[in-house]
């Protein structure tokens, strides 16, 4: 949806979902936390090119609306599976970034000790139960996790992250399935971002929105602007809602864009630069919401720079901070392949 | 024998651990396919579904790698599910969940979780039922880091392999030989375990140290007694445990007998005899080696349905009587 037509939308008696949910002070928190993603991914792309970080990553640069739409509404000790391309939802869902700039660094104060990297990062203690190297690998997981919240009644929603391409994997099928047979408390959000890896949608997927998959297991299926940070936490309030109150699961559809490519080693000949110029000029989910949070008064010009001087800092402080972190001891090689007896 | 020992088939014996862990926790659950009130295919769930209801003796649809995924999940958040694949065969549906993530999730999460999971899988050749529910496929799981593999070879074991594979807090693999479910063995009432990762010696002797899985322990049991009329002495080392493997049981066995058999129904080629095998050669036993290593495994071939052919795939008594002798009278 354009901008403008979003600020016509919004009159004061009608103001969009999250403008009559949150309060100043969590909105202003919301656009701090969309832009830590950002700048902790550029700031992790950047020492990737200068050599400091070894392996690959995958950027979600352009889809920070999408993390903290979904993650605003869920409460602290709900969890969540995350993807490839899980910066984004690490950070919504309360990561330390200093912690995961370690990680990427290797070092033993990441959340992983240093054997998961980007791939992997987690965050178990804010309920991030991890990125998956396997395409659709956490969607299972994750029912899993809802079915341990189900029978041990502790009151926990989960929502699984995946993208595009994971939706003609086996798994997810299987996946919803049993949630929606079992009644699970758990929130499906696939991340179109348009591309798995270089096949669009148009050409892996037989139906036009993977949000009609979700009739096919008897769940609501809901498309969002996934650039929109209300409509994403609109959406996703009420699937959670549901799913907290024993009705099943939901499948949301959050329709972005990745502004890199695939990873490290894509070349973007699947796409064009217009196409690419178009979303990053005209679709920003960053610059939409700084919009709207001038617009309704809730910020402004020298409010929005101290933000970004304050993420600034953070991440300088966290990539110094992974630098001066100890490196593991190969002695300790054989550590957390099995639980530690006592 | 005990007064509180019974006879209990194969079978019963791993529904008592289950009745027994999931009275004792009630985080323990059973899914798999069919195994409410079917029963499971083997019978092996059996009535556990009158006793523990459908929210704890889960039927799940046929979905081996979201069932699996489910029950990794469950593991990681609180859950001790135990998760039966109809066949073991299965487990290729499923290598995704087990492989990449039950093995992998602690690992890669730097400690900060465990996958108490436990999967059971009917193993082995036998039944006439050919080349995709037949196979023994232990080594496949075997070689992953991460994951216990298994093999109980008796009531006694697969009841307190079992209660100690709920109570291990990584994922653990059984296999179970379907031609064992109806043996029976005696069995104590009540809880007790059998540790992973120790090899039990079934029979000590001193000509030759034969190391077998599964049912081919009793096979070699019964090849033992055979050849005792013949004045050859065997040393039966039942492995019960794929990985961690029990180097130091094997060890100690051939520095005393100077000989080794290693005995297993899979694919002779690349399983667990040639571990076991490569595991001597390269210990300190090696020098105590009258002569070479040899493996008795299944044919290179997938299971055949004709019964006769389907005998002749895996080892027999007569196999390793004749593999036996051999080794001891310097055939080889």
């Amino acid at each position: 949806m354009a901008r403008k037509a979003v600020l016509e939308k919004a009159a004061p008696t009608n103001l969009p979902f999250a403008y009559r949910h949150y309060d100043a002070g969590q909105l202003r928190e919301v656009l701090r936390k969309m832009y830590l993603i950002r700048r902790f991914e550029e700031g992790a792309e950047d020492c990737y090119m200068r050599g400091l970080i070894h392996g690959t990553m995958h950027l979600s640069i352009g889809q920070e609306a999408s993390a903290m739409g979904i993650c605003m509404p869920l409460a602290e000790d709900d969890q969540i599976t995350s993807t490839h391309r899980g910066h984004g939802h690490c950070i919504a869902k309360g990561a330390e970034v200093r912690k995961m700039f370690a990680e990427f660094f290797g070092k033993t104060t990441g959340y992983c000790k240093g054997r998961g990297g980007s791939m992997h990062i987690a965050d178990v203690a804010k309920g991030n139960l991890g990125a998956n190297g396997i395409v659709a690998g956490g969607i299972p997981i994750a029912v899993g996790a809802a079915l341990s919240a189900k029978r041990l009644k502790t009151g926990k929603v989960v929502v699984s992250f995946f993208g595009d391409g994971a939706n003609n994997e086996g798994a997810f099928h299987e996946a919803l399935n049993m949630a929606s047979i079992w009644k699970l408390p758990v929130v499906f959000v696939c991340e179109n971002n348009g591309y798995g890896m270089s096949t669009s949608t148009a050409r892996s997927t037989a139906v036009r929105n993977i949000a009609d998959r979700a009739a096919a297991y008897s769940m609501p299926g809901v498309i969002v602007n996934g650039n929109s940070f209300t409509e994403v936490a609109e959406a996703a309030h009420a699937a959670i809602e549901r799913a907290r109150t024993g009705e099943g699961p939901t499948l949301i559809e959050s329709k972005t864009y990745r502004y890199r490519g695939h990873s490290k080693s894509d070349r973007n000949r699947y796409r064009s630069k217009e196409e690419i110029e178009d979303w990053m000029s005209n679709r920003d989910p960053i610059t939409l919401f700084e919009a709207e949070l001038k617009e309704f008064g809730i910020i402004d010009d020298s409010g929005i720079e101290a933000v970004r001087e304050a993420v600034r800092q953070e991440i300088t402080e966290a990539i110094e901070f992974a630098k001066a972190s100890p490196a593991p001891d190969i002695g300790d090689l054989q550590n957390y392949v099995y639980t530690e007896l006592a | 024998m005990d007064a509180e020992m019974r006879e209990l088939s194969y079978a019963q014996a791993i529904q008592e651990a289950m009745a027994i862990a999931m009275e004792a926790d009630e985080r323990v659950l059973l899914m798999g396919e069919d195994i409410g009130v079917y029963g499971g295919a083997f019978q092996v769930t059996g009535d556990l579904v009158e006793r523990f209801g459908v929210d704890r003796v889960m039927d799940t649809p046929i979905s081996e790698l979201g069932g699996a995924g489910v029950a990794v999940g469950a593991a990681m958040t609180g859950l001790r599910p135990i998760f039966e694949f109809q066949f073991s065969d299965f487990a290729t549906l499923a290598l995704e969940q087990i492989v990449n993530q039950a093995a992998k999730m602690r690992f890669m999460l730097g400690g900060e979780v465990s996958v108490p999971v436990v999967m059971r899988f009917p193993a082995g050749s036998g039944t006439g039922a050919a080349a995709q529910h037949s196979q023994s496929l232990e080594a496949w799981l075997g070689h992953v880091p991460g994951l216990k593999v298994i093999q109980p070879a008796t009531p006694y074991d697969a009841k307190g392999m079992l209660l100690a594979a709920i109570a291990d807090p990584d994922p653990v693999m059984i296999f179970e030989h379907k031609l064992l479910y109806k043996m029976k063995g005696p069995v104590p009432e009540g809880h007790y375990t059998v540790p992973i990762g120790k090899a039990d010696v079934r029979r000590e002797g001193s000509d030759l140290t034969v190391v077998a899985t599964s049912i081919m322990v009793h096979k070699s049991l019964e090849a033992a007694q055979a050849l005792q009329a013949e004045g050859i002495d065997i040393e039966v080392i039942d492995l019960r445990t794929v990985r961690p493997m029990d180097k130091r049981t094997i060890i100690e066995s051939v520095k005393k007998t100077s000989r080794l058999l290693c005995v297993y129904e899979a694919v002779k080629t690349l399983g667990v005899g040639a571990e076991v095998s490569a595991m001597i050669a390269e210990s300190e036993a090696f020098d105590f080696l009258d002569a070479p290593i040899v493996r008795l495994g299944g044919a290179e071939i997938p299971i055949p349905y004709n019964p006769d052919l389907e005998r002749a795939t895996v080892p027999q008594v007569p196999d390793i009587v004749a593999a036996a002798r051999d080794l001891v009278r310097g055939a080889r």
